[in-house]
């Protein structure tokens, strides 16, 4: 048998393991052993490449020595609340990855046929787009670039340029692929641009389409990477995280009732003036002593978290008052919203971490129909999640958009810093509902108040 | 290099996967999303195979270095990845 009959079995193998590994992720139970199998894949098929004739290994071992520590070093030390952040920029390094294997395979090529200098054209730009795009959100998430959308006059005129631009020298590298070195720097640079100009008009709020986008990008850059060099493994590791970051954003767009084009053309929430003065009712303040007071009594307590409790750093305290509210005989339940936080499922980590048993959380459509019968629902840093003006306003930007329907608990706390309006500067007539109790000052702060008053 | 044939049967394998992707990926359930993305990214650093075979072949210093730096990112996306995966599903628990 030779090498490359070897190599392109451990291949298939590797593919297989990949598969295994995802099909196991479908269940919280073998998921953890659904990551081991697809890392064993990734392990075998980076071992039968290094089998490849004729290699040198000394650059290959710096190259994985240096990563390795970067990302063994990476993956210990964040936090979860920081979790959309690593994924992003991790989106990015694989954006990037494939265009430096794009570049380099055109670099030391001598001679191009057509369709070997097209699906190097794609890798560069799928992967620069990736990249920029990555680093773009990873800074909005972490709060370096400003996250509210950054619209000027003749925005979309620009990128239309830039893609048209981006077009022509595609075309003209593809006629002419020996000669065109500099169009090809040429194309990197405008990929890169096209990636922070596309994603600076976004919104924070709408960073849980935008990652799962780039999630996809990164996949199909890999997948592209894997026409170049005629290799399956790519084609099929890339196509399945290109469809896994479809999947992801088809439901985060669904779950705000927008199409994908509105999320990532519109701005949203920039046009929206700031209306919360305009007051439509009376507020009711609670002190943390009634709070308890009302919860010590409650036979159902549903804790609906967003942002803001990423934000307060709040879900171990939050984690300790649904056990004390469960010690006092009542039924704990969270309730979580697909767009709740910055990234798909990034409640659920949270409270993972915090260690709250997985099956206490439940699906904004599993906890609906039982909301008429809640006693308590505590809003925790979410605001348009829990907008009614999405269901009865039509006038609403979120008109439309499916919410958690605390509003019909018996009582419902929502923990709020003060009146400021939330990222989109929506009104929400929430906090004005006769049942509704403001809970105002630092969301961890106030709990941990309540917390104490239990002890 | 390629040709019309290969091209058709990568095609063929590309096409095939996606559907793949989406029959396994729409089973996932919503608690496990960021998981999945975690762990999606680190399988996107599959391009670490292409990178080691640039890093790897000799002739041009210039090609080497762009392979050696996609080895470093393809690494740290394979590695991170799959650790902080791991490290997420590790605190996924049952009620007692």
């Amino acid at each position: 048998m030779n090498t490359a009959f070897i190599i392109n079995l451990s291949y298939i193998a590797a593919a297989i393991l990949f598969i295994i590994g995802l099909k196991m992720l479908s269940s919280p139970l073998t998921a953890r052993k659904g990551n081991l199998i697809s890392a064993i894949g990734m392990f075998l098929a980076i071992v039968a490449t290094l089998l490849t004739k004729g290699l040198s290994f000394q650059w290959i071992v710096l190259g994985i020595v240096l990563g390795s520590m970067i990302g063994i070093f990476a993956a210990r030390l964040v936090a979860m609340t920081a979790m959309p952040e690593m994924v992003a920029l991790l989106n990015g390094f694989g954006g990037i990855a494939s265009l430096l294997v794009g570049w380099a395979v055109y670099h030391c090529s001598q001679t191009f046929e057509t369709l070997t200098i097209i699906t190097v054209f794609l890798t560069v730009l799928i992967g620069g787009v990736t990249f920029t795009g990555s680093i773009v959100a990873w800074g909005k998430l972490k709060g370096i670039f400003p996250s509210k959308p950054i619209l000027f006059d003749g925005q979309r005129m620009i990128n239309l340029g830039i893609l048209i631009a981006l077009l022509f020298s595609g075309i003209i590298l593809i006629i002419s692929p020996q000669t065109s070195y500099s169009t090809f720097l040429f194309i990197i640079a405008l990929s890169f641009i096209l990636g922070i100009s596309s994603v600076i008009p976004i919104g924070g709020a709408d960073m849980p389409v935008v990652i799962s986008l780039l999630n996809s990008y990164s996949g199909l850059a890999a997948c592209a990477a894997g026409f170049v060099i005629q290799n399956n493994i790519l084609i099929v590791a890339g196509a399945l995280v290109g469809a896994s970051g479809i999947i992801l954003t088809r439901i985060m767009c669904k779950a705000m009732n927008r199409s994908l084009s509105n999320v990532l053309f519109s701005g949203f929430g920039s046009g929206v003036k700031d209306q919360s003065s305009e007051t439509e009712g009376e507020i009711n303040p609670i002190t943390i002593e009634d709070a308890y007071l009302i919860l010590e009594a409650a036979q159902s307590v549903v804790i609906t978290p967003g942002y803001g409790l990423a934000v307060a750093q709040a879900q171990h305290v939050v984690r300790e008052l649904g056990e004390l509210l469960e010690k006092n005989g009542a039924d704990v339940k969270y309730a979580i919203h697909p767009v709740a936080g910055r990234m798909p499922g990034h409640m659920n980590v949270l409270l993972a971490e915090a260690n709250v048993p997985y099956d206490q959380l439940v699906e904004m459509d599993d906890i609906n129909p039982t909301m008429n019968s809640v006693d308590v629902c505590i809003v925790i840093g979410a605001n348009d999640v829990v907008n009614p003006a999405a269901e009865d306003d039509e006038s609403s930007p979120i008109y439309g958009m499916p919410i958690i329907e605390v509003y019909k608990a018996k009582t419902v706390f929502v923990l709020k810093r003060s009146m400021a309006a939330g990222f989109a500067g929506i009104p929400n007539k929430l906090f004005f509902n006769e049942n509704t109790r403001m809970l105002f000052g630092d969301a961890k702060a106030s709990i941990s108040g309540i917390v104490s008053e239990f002890k | 290099m390629i040709d019309i044939n290969t091209l058709i049967f990568l095609l063929f394998i590309l096409a095939l996967s996606i559907f793949l992707g989406f029959e396994l990926i729409s089973k996932v359930p919503s608690t496990l999303h960021t998981p999945l993305m975690s762990g999606s990214n680190a399988i996107s650093g599959i391009t670490l195979v292409g990178a080691l075979i640039s890093a790897g072949t000799d002739g041009n210093m210039i090609s080497t270095v762009l392979g050696t730096l996609a080895v470093i990112f393809a690494t740290i996306n394979v590695v991170g990845g799959y650790l902080v995966t791991d490290r997420m599903l590790a605190m996924f628990k049952k009620k007692k």
